[in-house]
């Protein structure tokens, strides 16, 4: 029997402001326990909660950024449960009006070269209240609670059940790990919880249109646990089902170490949380001139940034948009940019770069890496933007992967690189020395210039012509036989004398050149 | 002096008749004297009250006094005092000793003006009696085997039996218009938004609103003057301009329109209450009033919409109560559940269980929008019968309690019975409408009647100058119990 | 509607709040009783009335984003029930 898995995720995203949500305590990661917990935070008995204005404007960057509705006013609703590290007994969230609704995600799933283009509709986006932190393990019979955590603003995004794999998850979950770092309302930082995943699997036969019962996998913290909590889960449905089983609606950890999940609690246990609105906030209303104050600072988005790297020419760019855009009535090529993109983007018409697909997803996976390699093409020029392309990409991302490092600490800025590719393109060294120089500014740390390597170990490539004639000429005359073999069809001489060439220039010569030389001087 | 208004008080304290320490001594020995008969203060702190005293002696000192600075002024125990056990009725906060002060109290202290103690209350403020209070009921002093009212039934009678010039209360549905009546003084409920509510502990948050209890309407209106402003803590008090409560106070009554809701006047106010609310009215023509029957069609299902939007509201905002943090722990538990089950059954009381049992239920899968979201609904129709209203006249008389003090123990076991005694003042509370009471003479064995006024919304200055040209041809405000 | 013993021992057990059989019956009696009153709201059509949350039609203020708070976890922590390390501890919670 053929099974579709029809996956869902809830993403917590921390959003980066400097207080919290409510209070004006410190968001700081890692300060000594309940340092950062002010009243409002512990739930004191009188306090009140006050809303933080630039956690709703990052909900609003992020609504416009996945072409969601801002809703004009939204509510605040208490969710209602008793939990240790839950201080008022209630979380503050949105329930029936929450401030984003609807919006899509595009990912590209599937390994490369097979990959596939989907669009993932969101169903929501709401603001609300992290919880604290419980301790279970550094105490004996006791649970120890930590409330720095709690009233960190939270912005919970919902899917839609739009996911067919695990794989298409992860890409999902990537694609939006990397977005709310672009539009910089979220560190992402994974390992301090920046960025929770729950999942929502259930399965159905290949063809079915209604949806199976669900189950929730809970609290996950990393892209590799999601992948395996989703095929376990998945896997477990299909053995269920298959063997004669039902699948019970449930809310489910994903125990890592011994890689399945387990149930805890089941649909008869299921949380009353008695929902309504909370009666210490008003109505939040967000306007249209707010909404477009912020739509106006808003970074170009990666879908078009990598649109605009693609492109051979506006009109071409214009296309492209208009194709991941939806199609729109306006067809001047310089409007449709301007409708489409926001204000950052009409200044950077004229800088498109006809990469490939690759290369521009590569180069727009952060908004780090792809300010760097726009750095990098500003210095040496757009005419070798592929040269650029293919060091930022091939060189300086394949290296930091392999070290496991981020951009942001790229041990090679911008301005080095452009540096060092300025060198190839005026055929001061080859592309060959050129890495060799990458390697040497790579360790050296102390942001040494290109020009140093090449001056202090002397790499300059020969590249004069009468250089390159007279150690042909020397080379002539000390190995005449060669020349008539040579001259008498033994082609293969050829090689002889280029390596020649280039012991003699200790492999600066420029190859090109020197093969140029040595055919011209051979017929002669 | 026990008599005196708080405008002669103020006047004996800056022409030092009279330092703030020997006033404050006064009201503390006559507390002493009195509080174990009456049981209207849960905490009394001498030497926290008398260094507010010698703060106050200074200010006044150096010329920079308000009205209120170095009267002593009592503060029911729902409003966080910092440094003092707040205890808001409460086993479960029988050992807050609150970290902060509430915005009230702040204002009180930045004035100057002398905390003399904490007022008992109905637990949590849920009461019409003061005999939820884990710390006992309080008496009536005009006649102690009667309820002072509630939940401010502390505050009610320290300024009824003359033991705080001025006190202040909360009002959720009545909580300072009626135990005010049954203690023959005067309070008002402002327009919600008006008073902040960070650190006073909340019942039911849409509802709640504090508000001065005092011996007249002048007194209120300085009272007032402390206790309105807006709070940047508390996201729903209104950013208004700073008002003069005393502005209006001597401008003639000539053509006041005063409304009687035909729905007021029925058999369930009992005879006494109705000669006397009757009597007051005579009072108001004479001094130019005129008066209008109006109708309030809705205001029948304000004891039903109430009794489901401020339990739903208090039995969310009564669960951070879970022996966590602060407050009651049982002693006793197998695991983290029984230690909030038991914490939470010991630590409540049983009216403060039912009301968070019925706000629970209310809230529940399956009935919210039968009785949450349908009760939000008629809400909104009280509130419009009231806009309606105020289109044929410019103030709402009636009476404040459909009885006079009934007898302890009385109703204590027939909560039902007990709601109805607020069927007058919760309305207001639903339409977030200003709400007074002041005296207006006795009932049968001479105990007090309330006369109630409700104004359109921010139209305090107003009704405080409707009870104070009362007050000033009446003199029931003035009569004191006989206090032993 | 009418509330049976069982949704007053759901309720109880959803507001955490221990009651025993004899209290659970006595309250279902004072419950039914309370409940006799509120359902005098069925009675009225409301279905063209919005619902009214809140007394003032205000809108939610904003703060900003700023820090004003500082540790205070000593003068906090010295009225709870449990604490060590800076901790507040319960009984252990088992998930």
């Amino acid at each position: 029997m053929q099974w579709e898995i029809v996956v869902g995720l809830e993403v917590h995203t921390q959003l980066s402001t400097k207080s919290k949500i409510f209070s004006g305590a410190s968001t700081i990661f890692g300060a000594l326990p309940n340092a950062q917990a002010c009243l409002i935070d512990i739930g004191f008995p009188g306090v009140l909660p006050v809303l933080n204005r630039d956690a709703v404007e990052r909900a609003i960057k992020f609504g416009l950024a996945v072409g969601a509705t801002i809703n004009p006013v939204s509510i605040f609703a208490r969710k209602n449960y008793f939990y240790p590290d839950l201080p008022k007994g209630y979380q503050i969230s949105q329930y029936e009006l929450p401030v984003v609704q609807g919006g899509s995600i595009k990912i590209q799933a599937g390994h490369y070269g097979s990959e596939h283009n989907k669009n993932i509709r969101l169903t929501r986006a709401h603001l609300e209240e992290d919880a604290g932190k419980s301790l279970h393990e550094d105490f004996d019979s006791v649970t120890g609670i930590d409330f720095n955590r709690a009233g960190t603003p939270l912005l919970e995004i919902v899917s839609e059940p739009d996911m067919r794999s695990s794989s298409e998850a992860i890409a999902f979950a990537k694609t939006l790990h990397s977005l709310v770092r672009w539009i910089g309302i979220c560190d992402g930082n994974m390992q301090e919880g920046s960025f929770r995943c729950d999942a929502n699997v259930s399965i159905r036969r290949l063809g079915e249109n209604t949806l199976g019962t669900r189950r929730e996998i809970k609290n996950l913290n990393s892209f590799r646990f999601l992948q395996q909590a989703i095929d376990y889960e998945a896997q477990w449905q299909i053995d269920t089902l298959e063997s004669g089983g039902k699948i019970q609606q449930a809310t489910v950890l994903f125990d890592s170490s011994k890689r399945e999940t387990r149930v805890m609690r089941n649909k008869e246990n299921a949380q009353d949380y008695r929902y309504f609105p909370d009666p210490d906030l008003l109505p939040l209303e967000i306007s249209q001139k707010w909404i477009e104050q912020i739509n106006n600072s808003m970074p170009e988005l990666p879908m078009q940034r990598s649109c605009r790297f693609m492109a051979h020419d506006t009109t071409s760019y214009a296309d492209a948009l208009r194709e991941q855009f939806g199609t729109k009535p306006e067809t001047n090529p310089d409007i449709l940019i301007k409708q489409s993109c926001h204000m950052a983007t009409v200044n950077d018409i004229h800088k498109i770069y006809a990469l490939s697909a690759y290369d521009a997803a590569m180069l727009t996976a952060d908004i780090t890496t792809a300010d760097y390699f726009e750095e990098v093409v500003k210095i040496v020029g757009n005419t070798h933007a592929k040269l650029c392309a293919n060091w930022v990409v091939g060189e300086i991302i394949t290296r930091l992967n392999q070290e496991s490092k981020i951009i942001v600490v790229s041990l090679i800025s911008a301005q080095q690189l452009a540096g060092l590719l300025l060198r190839i393109v005026d055929g001061t060294i080859s592309g060959k020395t050129a890495k060799d120089v990458l390697n040497d500014m790579w360790n050296s740390m102390d942001g040494v210039t290109a020009d140093a390597i090449i001056e202090t170990k002397n790499l300059k490539q020969v590249s004069s012509k009468e250089e390159i004639e007279r150690i042909i000429d020397e080379i002539f005359f000390t190995n005449p036989r060669q020349v008539s073999d040579y001259r008498n069809g033994k082609v293969k001489a050829f090689n002889f004398f280029f390596g020649q060439v280039m012991k003699a220039t200790t492999g600066k010569a420029n190859p090109a050149q020197v093969k140029k030389i040595l055919a011209e001087k051979l017929i002669a | 002096m026990l008599n005196s208004s708080l405008k002669q008080l103020s006047a004996l304290l800056a022409q030092k008749e009279i330092s703030s320490v020997e006033l404050t001594c006064e009201f503390l020995k006559r507390i002493k004297a009195l509080n174990p008969n009456y049981n209207a203060f849960i905490t009394i702190n001498e030497e926290m009250s008398l260094a507010q005293a010698r703060n106050a002696d200074a200010i006044i000192a150096s010329g920079d006094a308000h009205p209120l600075t170095g009267i002593p002024i009592a503060q029911k125990d729902i409003f966080c005092t910092k440094g003092w056990l707040t205890t808001c009725g409460s086993k479960m906060l029988s050992n807050f000793i609150s970290p902060y002060d509430a915005g009230v109290i702040e204002h009180f202290n930045k004035i100057g003006a002398v905390n003399i103690g904490k007022t008992n209350m109905d637990e949590f403020a849920m009461g019409s009696s003061n005999e939820t209070s884990f710390y006992g009921p309080v008496k009536n002093p005009w006649n102690i085997a009667t309820v002072p009212g509630g939940s401010s039934g502390g505050s009610a009678c320290a300024v009824a039996a003359r033991m705080a010039p001025a006190a202040t209360g909360t009002d959720t549905g009545g909580s300072i218009r009626q135990p005010a009546a049954l203690c023959g003084v005067s309070g008002i409920k402002p327009t919600y938004g008006l008073v902040s509510r960070y650190g006073m502990i909340a019942f039911a948050s849409s509802l709640d609103q504090g508000g001065p209890i005092a011996k007249s309407a002048a007194d209120l209106a300085l009272m007032l003057n402390v206790m309105v402003g807006f709070d940047p803590r508390d996201s729903t008090t209104l950013q208004r301009e700073k008002e003069d409560y005393t502005h209006d106070l001597g401008k003639p009554l000539d053509g006041l329109r005063i409304g009687l809701p035909r729905e007021y006047f029925v058999k369930e106010m009992s005879d006494d209450v109705a000669r006397a609310v009757e009597a007051a009215i005579t009072e108001y023509r004479k001094l130019g009033a005129k008066t209008v029957e109006i109708s309030l069609p809705n205001t029948k299902l304000s004891i039903p919409v109430y009794y489901v939007l401020a339990p739903a509201e208090a039995s969310s905002n009564l669960s951070r109560f879970d022996g966590v943090r602060y407050g009651y722990r049982a002693p006793k538990y197998t695991d983290l559940n029984d230690m909030y089950q038991k914490s939470r059954a010991q630590g409540f009381g049983a009216e403060v269980k039912r009301r968070i049992l019925i706000g629970t239920y209310v809230l529940s899968h399956g009935y919210y929008d039968a009785y949450y979201i349908q009760a939000q609904k008629l809400r909104r129709l009280i509130a419009q019968d009231f806009i309606e209203a105020f289109k044929q006249c410019d103030i709402i008389m009636g009476p404040t309690s459909p009885t006079t003090a009934f007898s302890l123990g009385e109703k204590s076991n027939d909560p039902l019975r007990m709601y109805l005694s607020d069927a007058y003042t919760i309305a207001t509370n639903l339409a977030g409408l200003p709400g007074m009471s002041i005296p207006a003479g006795f009932g049968n064995e001479g105990k007090p009647v309330g006369l109630h006024i409700i104004g359109n919304y921010f139209s305090e200055a107003q009704m405080l100058n409707v009870a104070y040209q009362y007050q000033q041809v009446m003199d029931w405000h003035a009569q004191m119990p006989f206090t032993q | 509607m009418s509330l049976s013993l069982d949704d007053v021992k759901r309720v109880a057990n959803l507001a955490r709040i221990e009651v025993g059989e004899d209290e659970a019956r006595a309250t279902l009696a004072q419950l039914t009783g309370i409940f006799s009153l509120i359902e005098q709201m069925q009675a009225v059509d409301t279905s063209a009335i919005k619902p009214m949350s809140h007394p003032q039609d205000a809108v939610q203020r904003l703060r900003d984003d700023v820090v004003t708070e500082t540790d205070q976890h000593k003068l906090f922590q010295s009225i709870a029930p449990q604490v060590e390390a800076r901790f507040y501890l319960v009984p252990k919670v088992i998930e």
